[in-house]
C-alpha cells in the first residue's frame, strides 16, 4: 500500500519531516495536519487535527501538533498539508506518520 | 494603376494593399485591447516592399481581396480591416521581417477556433507575393477568451481529482506502439500503474485497429487500472486514445470509458480538427473526465523556421480550446524544441498571465482572465537520469512520461516504473531540502539508489544515453 508523495522513499525521521514544512511555510504556504485510521482509495478527506496553522511562523510549531495529533491518535496516518490559497488548493500532501509509530 | 470608370462612380482595379486610406498599413495606429493581434514572419519574394507584403497579409487575413470591389463602399472598411501597424527586422535574415497585424474582434464568431483558424492562418498562406508566412504569436483579447471555455478541469481540479500532490506527476507509453492483443496490452498497463506510475499512456495511433479492438482494450486496460489502484491504494489512470473516424464513434469511446470507470481520456487534438477537439473538451467537462491531448501532426505544421505555425501557437490554441494536459517537448529528450522556447510554451500553458518575453520568443502579453491552466507534458526519449533536470525546468506542474525509460528496464516495466517515481520523489525531496538538482542531481539519485535495487539498475542501464543534435528551429526573433 503506498499513501502519494513520497511514499515510495523510506518512513521521514522527525528532522525530515521538519525540512519539508519549513519549505512549505518559506513559500507562504499554510500548513495543516489530517489523520485518518483508513487512507482508502475514495477517502478525499481525512480528519482535520484542529484547523490549517494559518499564523503559523516556524516548523517547530507545526512538529509539535504532529506529536500531539500521534500521541492522542497512534493508530492513525498522519498527513502533513501545505495550502495556497492563491491557487485555492492544497500544493504539497504527504504522510508523516503511520501506525505504530 | 487603376483603371478609371468614371461613370459607374467607383474606381475599380487593382490598388496597393498599403495604400494611404486603406488601413491595411498604418504605423501610427494603436491596437485595442479588444482586439486580436497576430505576429507574422514574413518572406516576401524579391521586389516585394516590406510594407506592401505587410499589408498584404493584414488585407488578405481579413477583410480585402486582390482587387477594389463595388460593395466595399456599402461597408465600413475602417471597422473591419486587419492593420499592420508594426514592422520589425530580424537580426540574421535579413529577407525576413516581422510584422504585427491587429484584427478587429467583429472578425471572428465567439467560441469558433475553426473561424479564427480560416482567416488568420487561412488563404494567405499561399499568396505567391510571399516566399513564406509564420504565424509567430497571437494575442487573443480577454472578451474573446471568455467566450471559450478553456480546459475542462485545469490543473489543481485534476490534482483534488487526483490526490496528487507537490509533485509531478508520473507516466508511460505504452510499447510496442502497435500489434499488442488487447490482454497482453493490459497487462502492461498494469505492470507499469503498480510499479509506481500515475498514468499510462495508449500512442497516438492506437484507435481500434483490427488486432486490437476499441472494447476489447478498454475493457482489458481498465482491469489493469483498477487492479493497480486497489494494490496501490493510489487513484490512477490510463489515456484512452478515444481518436475516431467520426465524433459519434468517439462520443461512444469516451463513453465506454466514462462508464467502466477511467478517470482521463486522450484525444490527437490536432488530426482531429479543431472543432471536433472542442466538442470533446466540452464532453469531458460535463462527465467529469479529464482530457489529455496528443499533439500528432503539430511537427508538419510548426518545424519549418520560416514557414507554418509556431508551436507556441498551436499551445495556446490547445488551451484556449481546452485539454488539461498537453505535450511540449522535454528539452533533454530524443524529440525537437528548442530550450528556452520550450520553457516559454510551459508558461504559456499554466500561468495566469504570460508577459511578453523575447529571449523566450513570446511577443506579446498573455492575460489567460479565468482560463485553468494545464499541464505540460514532457515525453519522448527521456530516462532516468534525466530526472533531476526535468524538475528543475518544469517544476511540479508538469507530467512526465518515460515511455522506453519504464519498459525498458531490464527487470521489467513494474520495476522500471518504480525506479521512476523513487527518483522523482527523492528528486522533489531534495529540491525542497534546498539543495541544487543541477549540480547535485547526479548525488540524489545515487543516493536514492542504496535504497531502490530498481533505481540502481537504471541508472546502470542508461548511464551512456543521451540525444546531442542541434535544433532545426532553433529561436531567432
Amino acid at each position: 500500500m503506498h499513501t502519494e508523495t513520497f511514499s515510495y522513499l523510506p518512513p521521514f525521521s522527525d528532522k525530515e519531516v521538519q525540512a519539508q514544512v519549513d519549505y512549505i511555510i518559506k513559500n507562504n504556504w499554510i500548513p495543516g495536519i489530517e489523520y485518518t485510521e483508513q487512507p482508502g482509495l475514495d477517502n478525499s478527506y481525512w480528519r482535520f487535527w484542529k484547523l490549517p496553522f494559518f499564523d503559523a511562523k516556524t516548523s517547530a510549531e507545526v512538529m509539535e501538533e504532529l506529536k500531539a495529533c500521534r500521541g492522542e491518535n497512534p493508530g492513525a496516518y498522519i498527513k502533513i498539508t501545505g495550502y495556497d490559497n492563491i491557487r485555492q488548493g492544497q500544493v504539497l500532501a504527504f504522510v508523516a506518520s503511520k501506525p505504530g509509530k | 494603376m487603376a483603371e478609371k470608370q468614371k461613370d459607374m462612380g467607383f474606381d475599380a482595379g487593382v490598388r496597393e494593399y498599403s495604400e494611404a486610406g486603406r488601413y491595411y498599413y498604418d504605423p501610427d495606429y494603436t491596437p485595442k485591447e479588444t482586439e486580436v493581434l497576430a505576429a507574422f514572419r514574413v518572406t516576401p519574394q524579391e521586389g516585394v516592399p516590406w510594407q506592401e507584403a505587410a499589408a498584404a497579409v493584414a488585407a488578405e487575413s481579413s477583410s480585402g481581396t486582390w482587387t477594389t470591389v463595388w460593395s466595399d463602399l456599402l461597408t465600413n472598411q475602417e471597422r473591419y480591416a486587419g492593420r499592420t501597424y508594426k514592422i520589425e527586422e530580424i537580426p540574421g535574415h535579413p529577407d525576413q521581417f516581422m510584422a504585427y497585424i491587429a484584427y478587429p474582434l467583429d472578425l471572428f464568431e465567439e467560441g469558433s477556433m475553426a473561424n479564427l483558424m480560416s482567416s488568420i492562418v487561412g488563404n494567405v498562406f499561399g499568396f505567391k507575393a510571399l516566399r513564406a508566412l509564420r504565424l509567430e504569436d497571437i494575442r487573443i483579447p480577454s472578451v474573446l477568451l471568455r467566450t471559450f471555455q478553456g480546459p475542462p478541469h485545469g490543473i489543481q481540479v485534476e490534482r483534488d481529482r487526483l490526490n496528487k500532490y507537490g509533485r509531478p506527476l508520473l507516466g508511460a507509453t505504452m510499447k510496442p506502439k502497435l500489434g499488442l492483443s488487447a490482454k497482453n496490452y493490459g497487462r502492461v498497463v498494469y505492470e507499469a500503474l503498480a510499479g509506481g506510475l500515475d498514468f499510462t499512456k495508449d500512442d497516438e495511433n492506437i484507435t481500434s485497429q483490427p488486432f486490437m479492438r476499441w472494447r476489447d482494450r478498454c475493457e482489458f486496460v481498465m482491469e489493469g487500472v483498477h487492479k493497480a489502484e486497489a494494490e496501490t491504494g493510489e487513484r490512477k489512470g490510463h489515456y484512452l486514445n478515444v481518436t475516431g473516424g467520426d465524433m459519434e464513434e468517439m462520443y461512444a469511446r469516451a463513453e465506454l470509458a466514462r462508464d467502466l470507470g477511467s478517470r482521463i481520456i486522450m484525444v490527437d487534438y490536432l488530426t482531429v480538427g479543431f472543432t471536433a477537439f472542442t466538442s470533446l473538451s466540452k464532453w469531458a467537462r460535463e462527465n467529469g473526465i479529464l482530457l489529455h491531448a496528443h499533439r500528432a501532426l503539430h511537427a508538419v505544421l510548426d518545424r519549418q523556421p520560416n514557414h507554418g505555425i509556431h508551436w507556441r501557437v498551436l499551445a495556446k490554441w490547445c488551451r484556449i480550446v481546452g485539454a488539461d494536459h498537453v505535450h511540449n517537448g522535454t528539452v533533454v529528450g530524443k524529440l525537437e524544441g528548442d530550450r528556452q522556447s520550450t520553457l516559454g510554451v510551459a508558461k504559456l500553458i499554466r500561468d495566469d498571465f504570460v508577459p511578453a518575453d523575447k529571449s523566450e520568443g513570446i511577443l506579446f502579453d498573455q492575460p489567460w482572465v479565468s482560463v485553468p491552466g494545464m499541464f505540460p507534458v514532457a515525453s519522448g526519449g527521456i530516462h532516468v537520469w534525466h530526472m533531476p533536470e526535468l524538475l528543475h525546468l518544469f517544476g511540479d506542474d508538469s507530467v512526465l512520461q518515460f515511455g522506453g525509460g519504464t519498459l525498458g528496464h531490464p527487470w521489467g516495466s513494474r520495476a522500471g516504473a518504480t525506479a521512476n517515481r523513487v527518483a522523482l520523489e527523492a528528486s522533489v525531496k531534495a529540491r525542497n531540502e534546498g539543495r541544487d538538482l543541477m549540480r547535485e542531481g547526479r548525488d540524489i539519485l545515487m543516493e536514492a539508489a542504496r535504497f531502490s535495487p530498481e533505481l540502481k539498475k537504471a541508472l546502470e542501464t542508461w548511464k551512456d544515453i543521451t540525444f546531442e543534435f542541434d535544433t532545426v528551429d532553433a529561436l531567432n526573433v
